[in-house]
C-alpha cells in the first residue's frame, strides 16, 4: 500500500515539475537597447498585451478575381507584406493567411495608424544598378561624424563597448585586417581598393575603441559595423547590429552626408547563420532601370534546359522594353538588384541587352524553391494589388495591463473563495480537495506555457470560471464519499467506494464540455479560440488532479489515521 | 459542514408549477425580445466600429454625442463604462454599418471629431474594432453553426452513452435553459457578440453537464430495481444529488461574481451571461430535465396500457 502511495506521489511530483519547469520566467535581451527583462513564459493575446489585429483582402469590388487568379493574388499581397515586417519593429509578428484573407497580428505597436498604412500600402518595385561602392566609401568619413554628430559620442559608448570582444578576437587572429578575417562568406577574395581603405578604416577603428581612447574625431561607428560582402557595393553589417545601423542611416545629418546620386538599401536574406548573421546592406543607384509598371508578369520558375539551373522569366510591358533595352544596354556586366518596397530581395548580373522577355538566372546551387519565391516577389511587384482592411482590432498596451491587473485579481478571490467553501465544508477533505486545486493550477499554467496556448481576456475569464468547475469532480466524489459512510461502511472501502461510484459521472461531464470546447476552438477566433484552449486544458487537468490526485492524498490521510477511525468529510 | 443532507424534496410533485414558471420566464423574455425588435448584436456580428474611449478629463454622454453630431456622425450608442478603480472616464462608442458603408471612413470621422471637441491628450482611444459588414455576416453564421453543431455532438453522445429518452429530455433542459437566457441578455440589453456566444456554448456545457450528473444517478438507482415509482426513483436521484448541485453552482458562482465585481468591459457581460446559465442551469437540471424524463415515461407507459387493452 505503502509503495503505492509512494509512486502515484513520484508522478505527481514529475507533473508538477514539468509543469513548473513550464513556468519559469525567461531572460530576454532587447537586442537595440541591450536591456533584458524577466519575461512570465505564458504568451499573452493581443488584447492583454497591446496590439494589433488586421485582416485585410484584395480589394476587388466587382469581384473579377476568382479562382487561381484570386489565389495567385493572394499569395503575392502575403509575400510583399511579409517583406514589409521587420519595418514594424515589433517582437513577434504574425501573418498568416486564412482563406482569402491575410490575418496580421502585431503586438505592442505604438502607432497603430503608422504599421496599418506600411501594411497595406501598394506593392513598389525597381530595378536598380548595384554601384561599386567607391563613392559611398569616400564619404564614409563624413558619414561616421554625421551620426557622431547626430547621436553624441556619449551614447555611442554602448556601440563600442559591444564589438570590444570581436576586436579581441581579431586582435588574436592578428591584423588589422580583422574585417577579412571575420568575414564568413569570404568567397573570392578580390583585392580591389574599397575592400582595403575598409579594412583598413575598420582596423583603425577598432584599435581605437580597444584602446578606450574614442574621441569625436576618431570614432567610426559604422565603419566599425561594415563587412565586406560578396559582390562590390555589398557590405555585411551583424544581425545584432542592424537595427542600430538602420537607425543611424535615417537620421537627417546622416542622410545628408550620403553621397548624390547613390542610395542605400538593406537586403531581405540573412547570410550566415546564427550568432555569425549578417544583414546585407547595398549601395545602389538612386535612378532606377524600370520600376514595377513596367513589368507585366513573371514566372512560373524553371529550369534552364542546358544547365539545369533554376531560371525566372519574366516580361515587361511594351513601354518597359524600351527603356529597358536603353538601360541594360548601358550596363552590361553590372549587378541588378531587384528592390520591392525599397528592400533588395535579390540581384543578378546582366549578361546582355534586355527587351520585352527577359530571365534570371539564380546562382548555382540555388534551390527550386528560392527560384519560385523570387518569382513570386517580382509578381508582387508587378501586379500590385490594392488592399481591403475588412477587420481591425487594437488594444493599447495600457488598457491590456488594466485588464492583466483585473483578471489576476479576479483570480486571487475566486480560488480563495472557492478554497473557503471547500474547506468550510468539507474540514479535512476539504484540505485535500484545496491540494488538489492548487496542482491544478500548477498543471493548468504549465499546460498553457507548454502548448505556447495565447493566453486572452476571455481564456483568463475561462481560467476563473474552470476553478469553480474543477473542483466539481472533488464535490462529486466527497458527497458519494459521505453517502456510502452513512450507509455504514468503513472509511476505507466508503473513499474505494465513492471515488469508484462518482468516476461515471465525472467522465461523461467533463466529456460533453470537452465537445463544446472543441467546437469553440474550432470555429472560434482570436480571443474565442483563447478561451476555449483553457476550457480544454483546464478540463483535463482538473479531472487529473480530482481522480489522481485527490485520491492519492486521501490514501495517504487514511493511512496516517488508521482504518478504524471515522474520517473528517 | 452538510447542506440538504437526507432531503426529500418533493420535486416532481412541483412540476406542473415549475413548467409555468419556466413558460413565464421564457413568454416575458421573448415578449422583451419581440419589444425591443430582435437582439442587439454586436459590431462582430453586424460590421462597424466599436471604441473604448478613456478621457482623463470629465465629460458624458450628452457631451460626447454632441461632439459626434457636430462632426457629422450620427447612430451612435454611447454608453459609460464604470470600472473599480478607474482614473479616466470611460465611454464605449459602438456603429453598426451596412453593406455598402465604409467602417474605416467612419472610425476617422469619428476620431476627427472626438479631436476638434476634446484635445488630442485627454482621450485615448484604448480598444478599437472595425470590422466590414461581410465580417460580421461571416462571424454571425459561424457562431450559428458552432451553437448547433454543439448541440448536435452533444446529443450524439447521450445517445451513446444513456437511453434516447434521457438525450432528449437533456436536450430539452438545454433548449430550455437558452430561451431564458437570451431573454435575460434581451432584458438587461447585454449585447450579442463573439464573447457572448462563447458564454452560450459554455452554458450548454454547463447545463448539460448538471442533468448529466442527475440522470447517471438515476440511471444507477433504475438498475437496482427496487419496487419503485419511476417517479419515485427520479425523485430520490434528485434528492441524493441536491447537495453536489447547489455546492457546484455556488463554487462556480463565486468565481463568476468575482469576474462581474472586478472585470472590466469586455468581461463583465460575459460573466453576467454566464451566471444567468449556472443559475437557469441548475434550476433546469432539477425542474425541467427530470419532470421531461417522467412525462416521457407517463407517455410511454399510458400507450403500452392501451396496446394491452386493446
Amino acid at each position: 500500500m505503502f509503495g503505492s502511495v509512494r509512486w502515484r506521489l513520484v508522478w505527481i511530483a514529475v507533473l508538477v515539475g514539468i509543469c513548473g519547469f513550464a513556468l519559469v520566467p525567461e531572460t530576454i535581451v532587447d537586442e537595440v537597447t541591450g536591456e533584458s527583462e524577466r519575461v512570465w513564459p505564458l504568451k499573452l493575446g493581443l488584447d492583454l498585451q497591446g496590439g494589433m489585429h488586421l485582416a485585410v483582402e484584395i480589394y476587388d469590388p466587382e469581384n473579377t478575381l476568382s479562382g487561381q487568379d484570386l489565389d495567385d493574388a493572394v499569395e503575392r499581397t502575403l509575400t510583399t507584406i511579409r517583406n514589409r515586417i521587420d519595418e514594424f519593429g515589433v517582437r513577434e509578428p504574425t501573418i498568416q493567411r486564412s482563406g482569402d484573407r491575410i490575418v496580421i497580428e502585431l503586438a505592442g505597436v505604438d502607432d497603430p495608424e503608422q504599421a496599418k498604412r506600411i501594411a497595406t500600402e501598394t506593392a513598389f518595385m525597381e530595378f536598380k544598378i548595384v554601384t561599386d561602392g567607391q563613392e559611398f566609401m569616400d564619404a564614409l568619413e563624413r558619414i561616421d561624424r554625421a551620426i557622431v554628430n547626430e547621436v553624441g559620442i556619449e551614447n555611442l559608448q554602448v556601440t563600442t563597448l559591444e564589438t570590444e570582444p570581436e576586436v579581441d578576437l581579431s586582435d588574436i587572429l592578428g591584423g588589422a585586417d580583422s574585417a577579412a578575417a571575420e568575414d564568413p562568406a569570404d568567397e573570392a577574395e578580390t583585392e580591389d581598393p574599397a575592400a582595403d581603405s575598409l579594412a583598413t578604416e575598420e582596423g583603425d577603428a577598432e584599435t581605437v575603441d580597444a584602446a578606450e581612447a574614442v574621441d569625436e574625431v576618431t570614432a567610426r561607428p559604422l565603419s566599425a559595423l561594415l563587412g565586406q560582402g560578396r559582390i562590390l557595393g555589398e557590405y555585411l553589417v551583424p544581425q545584432e547590429d542592424q537595427p542600430t545601423a538602420a537607425a543611424w542611416l535615417e537620421l537627417e545629418g546622416v542622410r545628408d552626408a550620403l553621397p548624390r546620386g547613390v542610395t542605400l538599401h538593406w537586403g531581405v536574406e540573412q547570410v550566415g547563420a546564427g550568432a555569425g548573421s549578417y544583414v546585407p546592406l547595398y549601395v545602389l543607384e538612386a535612378e532606377p532601370l524600370i520600376t514595377g509598371d513596367m513589368l507585366q508578369d513573371a514566372g512560373p520558375a524553371n529550369r534552364d534546359p542546358t544547365f539545369n539551373q533554376p531560371i525566372v522569366p519574366f516580361e515587361t510591358t511594351r513601354r518597359g522594353s524600351r527603356v529597358f533595352e536603353r538601360a541594360t544596354a548601358r550596363n552590361i556586366g553590372e549587378n541588378m538588384a531587384i528592390v520591392l518596397d525599397d528592400r533588395v530581395q535579390s540581384y543578378a548580373v546582366i549578361r546582355s541587352v534586355l527587351s520585352r522577355r527577359a530571365q534570371i538566372e539564380l546562382t548555382p546551387g540555388a534551390s527550386f524553391q528560392e527560384a519560385q519565391e523570387l518569382a513570386l516577389v517580382l509578381r508582387a511587384g508587378a501586379l500590385p494589388m490594392p488592399i481591403e482592411v475588412v477587420e481591425e482590432r487594437n488594444v493599447s498596451a495600457s488598457l491590456g495591463e488594466d485588464s492583466i491587473r483585473q483578471g489576476r485579481t479576479a483570480f486571487i478571490i475566486g480560488i480563495v473563495g472557492v478554497i473557503i467553501v471547500m474547506m468550510i465544508y468539507y474540514r479535512a477533505a476539504g484540505i485535500l480537495a484545496v491540494g488538489a486545486l492548487l496542482t491544478y493550477v500548477v498543471f493548468m499554467l504549465g499546460g498553457l506555457a507548454g502548448l505556447e496556448a495565447t493566453l486572452s481576456l476571455p481564456g483568463i475569464a475561462g481560467l476563473i470560471l474552470s476553478i469553480g468547475m474543477a473542483v466539481d469532480a472533488n464535490v462529486l466524489i466527497f458527497e458519494r464519499v459521505r453517502e456510502e459512510l452513512a450507509a455504514g461502511k468503513t472509511p476505507r472501502t466508503a473513499v474505494d467506494a465513492g471515488f469508484g461510484n462518482a468516476l461515471s459521472a465525472i467522465v461523461d461531464a467533463n466529456l460533453t464540455t470537452l465537445i463544446t470546447g472543441i467546437i469553440l476552438f474550432q470555429f472560434g477566433t482570436g480571443a474565442v479560440q483563447g478561451f476555449a484552449v483553457t476550457l480544454c486544458i483546464g478540463i483535463l487537468a482538473s479531472f487529473f488532479s480530482a481522480i489522481y490526485v485527490t485520491r492519492t492524498l486521501f490514501i495517504m490521510y487514511l493511512n496516517r489515521r488508521g482504518s478504524r477511525e471515522s474520517v473528517s468529510i | 459542514m452538510r447542506v440538504f443532507q437526507n432531503a426529500n424534496y418533493k420535486f416532481l410533485s412541483m412540476r406542473r408549477p415549475a413548467y409555468f414558471a419556466s413558460a413565464a420566464i421564457i413568454t416575458i423574455g421573448l415578449l422583451s425580445i419581440v419589444f425591443r425588435g430582435g437582439l442587439r448584436t454586436g459590431v462582430e456580428f453586424t460590421g462597424g466600429v466599436l471604441l473604448e474611449v478613456q478621457f482623463s478629463e470629465t465629460t458624458d454622454v450628452g457631451q460626447i454625442r454632441d461632439a459626434l453630431t457636430a462632426g457629422g456622425t450620427t447612430g451612435v450608442q454611447i454608453q459609460q463604462l464604470r470600472t473599480v478603480g478607474a482614473e479616466t472616464f470611460d465611454f464605449l462608442l459602438r456603429v453598426p454599418v451596412g453593406e455598402e458603408e465604409d467602417q474605416n471612413a467612419i472610425r476617422d470621422q469619428i476620431r476627427a471629431s472626438l479631436e476638434t471637441q476634446y484635445s488630442a491628450a485627454s482621450f485615448e482611444i484604448a480598444r478599437g474594432d472595425t470590422l466590414s459588414a461581410k465580417v460580421g455576416d461571416e462571424f454571425q453564421r459561424t457562431a450559428v453553426i458552432a451553437v448547433l453543431l454543439s448541440f448536435l455532438l452533444t446529443l450524439i453522445y447521450l445517445a451513446f452513452r444513456f437511453e434516447w429518452r434521457f438525450g432528449v429530455a437533456a436536450v430539452i433542459a438545454t433548449v430550455h435553459d437558452m430561451f431564458i437566457t437570451f431573454g435575460f441578455i434581451s432584458l438587461f440589453d447585454i449585447e450579442i457578440n463573439l464573447a457572448t456566444v462563447a458564454a452560450i456554448l459554455t452554458i450548454i456545457g454547463y447545463s448539460l453537464n448538471d442533468t448529466i450528473v442527475v440522470f447517471d444517478r438515476v440511471r444507477e438507482n433504475l438498475r437496482k430495481k427496487r419496487k419503485e415509482a419511476y417517479d419515485v426513483t427520479l425523485n430520490r436521484s434528485l434528492n441524493e444529488t441536491l447537495p453536489r448541485t447547489v455546492l457546484t453552482s455556488g463554487t462556480t458562482l463565486i468565481a463568476l461574481l468575482s469576474l462581474v465585481v472586478i472585470g472590466g468591459a469586455v468581461i463583465r457581460p460575459f460573466a453576467g451571461v454566464l451566471i444567468i446559465g449556472v443559475l437557469v442551469g441548475t434550476y433546469s437540471s432539477i425542474f425541467v430535465a427530470s419532470p421531461v424524463l417522467v412525462e416521457i415515461h407517463e407517455r410511454a407507459r399510458k400507450r403500452a396500457a392501451l396496446a394491452a387493452r386493446a
